[in-house]
């Protein structure tokens, strides 16, 4: 029953992981057509420059976490708005170059990163109270999988408040729901596509972070390999549904979780990658039926 | 009127991917030089001479047939990645499934079953007709970047169970090393590094003269209609999903083929042959050379290993080591070189190295036109 318990809360805590990734390449996907390779590399910069500051903020004790924290998702924005706004936009329409260049630069990354800080991952330096556990139900959870929930949703709400109640969270629906009407009403569309590369960066750099804490270290190829379980969430959620996603990030982490742990240590992975092929070819748009 | 009549034309040759055979010097020169580069590339086991920074020793060392080799079977796989993506307009990216699978099935038929090479070669064969057809039958029932997931999903649950190791079939990370003893003398051993040169050569012709028969063809012709607008291929009562499958199968089985031969020349099949990183090192080297070309693809694949290669060595060389950092840790890592080259081809280049040689050309004579035309 305990390791039940365990399983499920650390299944959460990995669809939180996903989620935090899932939602900005969601997203962008569904507001601007496309598929981002680079956004593993977002979370991984966000990893590493939380990792780089946080030596350096020993004086602040308690508070050196936030900020090293913070320091990650300003990072993952940053990077998030400026490869759209240099990289993305000058490709503006031609789908096919844009997947292309972030292609590219999510290889460039990898490799940036491998040769600046070594191929070898380096232990994360964690704040002492989430290696620590919480017993539910006579099973000890290990606080970092609250973290991630705590951080997914509260993005979750952040972002359904936005997408609800500001103006550009309106333009950003409509512009997913249907991009030419919102332009022939005299909206410029392209205004929102680096605001939410912004968002989708520091999202992906929040995941980077608390991936890290989760982990336990950073290395180059952790993006990388998270992006993958992220792409087969947002075509399972639907791209564009922020709702979809999330649900589509619990459902993947749990059946990878469970299958791995009840049946065949492996079995869970290939499991979820399958799904991904049942979902598309029985419903190509996504279980929330948007337009893959 | 003749204006719109010839722009309509060039439009077509265009979306057809059809050149007008002229019989004038071009046609002939077409032929001429991949001739000329072949009969060199033949008789270059029996060339001494060296190319200093390029390869490794004298042209005929084992060490550079190696990498030639390798070249050369990476080239091949990459007109083989080319027949979806520039030929036929199919974003995969799944195509390190038939790799991974042509080296694998033979390296366990050789390795863990003791078989033959002919019944290595069989399985191949086998191996290369069905599982294309087979993937290619499913995911092709959704088009676009479903169908780009769809093919992803594939090659990572064979990628993921292969890593597991099942039954210690397929060796974990570590994959499978090549049972030497049931090759052909002639391929294994130092001595015979031409052999497997020449090999990797044949692969390559091979995939050449296919490709370029099946894109002048009836089915090419279909393959470029379906690149270029798929709803008009099936008003035209064509059947897309044929052509596409078609194209399928027969890049699956060209990559399943590559995959065992690139297993007798590094003497191992490894998890890397499955994965993703592949199959995006395959798309990078055909936009790099020229998606859709006759020869862009091969250049893009040949290139792509000799940068990845030389960069690699001259990583460790006192002349990078003497670099400041920001130039020195970007050039010690030939993967950025490369991301870097190939989002400057898509910025700058698009059509990619084969694109530019025909750009310059096409300066040269307008110059020599304009030239015989002034008084």
């Amino acid at each position: 029953m305990s390791s039940l318990i365990l399983i499920l809360i650390t299944g959460v805590g990995l669809g939180a992981l996903y989620f935090l990734i899932a939602s900005g390449l969601s997203l962008i996907y569904g507001l601007m057509h496309v598929l981002n390779f680079a956004h593993g590399a977002f979370l991984t910069a966000g990893a590493y420059a939380a990792w780089v500051v946080t030596p350096q903020l020993s004086g602040l004790g308690g508070w050196a976490f936030p900020v090293a924290v913070l320091v990650g998702m300003v990072t993952g924005a940053l990077i998030g708005a400026l490869v759209e706004l240099l990289l993305i936009r000058p490709l503006y329409r031609r789908h096919i170059e844009q997947v292309l260049v972030t292609v590219g630069l999510g290889l460039m990354a990898v490799a940036l990163f491998t040769g600046i800080w070594g191929p070898d991952p380096h232990p994360f330096p964690r704040p002492a109270w989430t290696t620590r556990t919480t017993t539910i139900g006579g099973a000890a959870i290990p606080n970092d999988r609250f973290l991630l929930i705590g951080a997914a949703g509260l993005l979750l709400i952040g972002l359904v408040l936005l997408l609800r109640h500001t103006r550009i969270g309106l333009i950003i629906r409509a512009g997913v729901e249907n991009r030419t009407m919102v332009q022939a009403l005299g909206i410029d569309v392209r205004r929102t596509f680096t605001l939410v590369f912004a968002i989708g960066g520091a999202a992906a750099a929040l995941g980077g972070v608390l991936g890290s804490v989760y982990l336990g270290s950073v290395s180059p190829g952790q993006g990388t390999a998270l992006l993958i379980y992220a792409f087969i969430v947002v075509v399972i959620g639907g791209f564009g549904s922020i709702g979809g996603t999330a649900i589509a990030a619990l459902v993947v982490a749990l059946v990878q979780q469970l299958a791995n742990y009840y049946l065949y240590s492996g079995i869970g992975d290939v499991s979820v990658v399958l799904l991904l092929a049942a979902v598309l070819l029985i419903k190509p748009a996504g279980l929330t039926g948007r337009t893959a | 009127m003749t204006n719109l009549g010839q722009t309509l034309t060039d439009r077509a040759v265009a979306a057809t991917g059809s050149q007008r055979r002229g019989t004038g010097p071009g046609r002939i020169r077409a032929v001429l030089i991949p001739l000329a580069v072949l009969v060199l590339l033949i008789f270059l086991p029996w060339l001494g001479f060296s190319i200093p920074g390029v390869l490794p020793g004298p042209v005929n060392s084992p060490g550079s047939l190696q990498l030639l080799a390798l070249c050369l079977v990476t080239a091949g796989i990459a007109l083989s990645y080319d027949v979806l993506f520039g030929r036929t307009g199919l974003l995969s990216f799944g195509h390190a499934l038939f790799v991974g699978a042509g080296a694998y099935s033979a390296a366990i038929a050789l390795g863990r079953w003791g078989a033959g090479i002919g019944v290595a070669v069989l399985l191949v064969l086998a191996v290369g007709i069905t599982l294309p057809l087979i993937v290619g039958a499913i995911s092709l029932r959704v088009k676009g970047i479903a169908f780009a997931m769809v093919t992803l999903a594939f090659a990572q649950a064979v990628a993921i169970t292969v890593l597991r190791n099942p039954g210690g079939l397929t060796g974990g990370e570590e994959g499978l090393s090549l049972n030497r003893s049931r090759l052909p003398a002639l391929l294994s051993g130092v001595v015979n590094a031409p052999y497997r040169y020449w090999l990797a050569l044949a692969f390559c012709v091979f995939c050449v003269l296919l490709v370029s028969w099946l894109t002048a063809a009836r089915t090419g012709h279909a393959w470029a209609a379906v690149r270029e607008n798929e709803a008009r291929v099936e008003v035209l009562g064509l059947s897309a999903y044929r052509a596409k499958l078609l194209a399928v199968v027969v890049g699956g089985f060209l990559g399943t083929l590559g995959g065992f031969i690139q297993l007798i020349i590094i003497g191992g099949a490894n998890p890397h042959l499955l994965s993703t990183e592949l199959t995006l090192s395959l798309l990078v080297m055909v936009v790099l050379g020229g998606s859709g070309s006759r020869w862009g693809p091969i250049i893009g694949g040949a290139l792509y290993v000799l940068l990845d290669n030389r960069l690699q060595e001259l990583s460790t060389s006192s002349t990078i080591a003497e670099l400041p950092a920001a130039l020195r840790i970007p050039l010690s890592q030939p993967v950025f070189v490369l991301g870097l080259l190939f989002i400057l081809v898509v910025y700058f280049a698009p059509g990619g190295i084969a694109a530019i040689s025909g750009r310059v050309r096409a300066r040269w004579n307008s110059r020599v036109t304009d030239k015989a035309a002034a008084p």
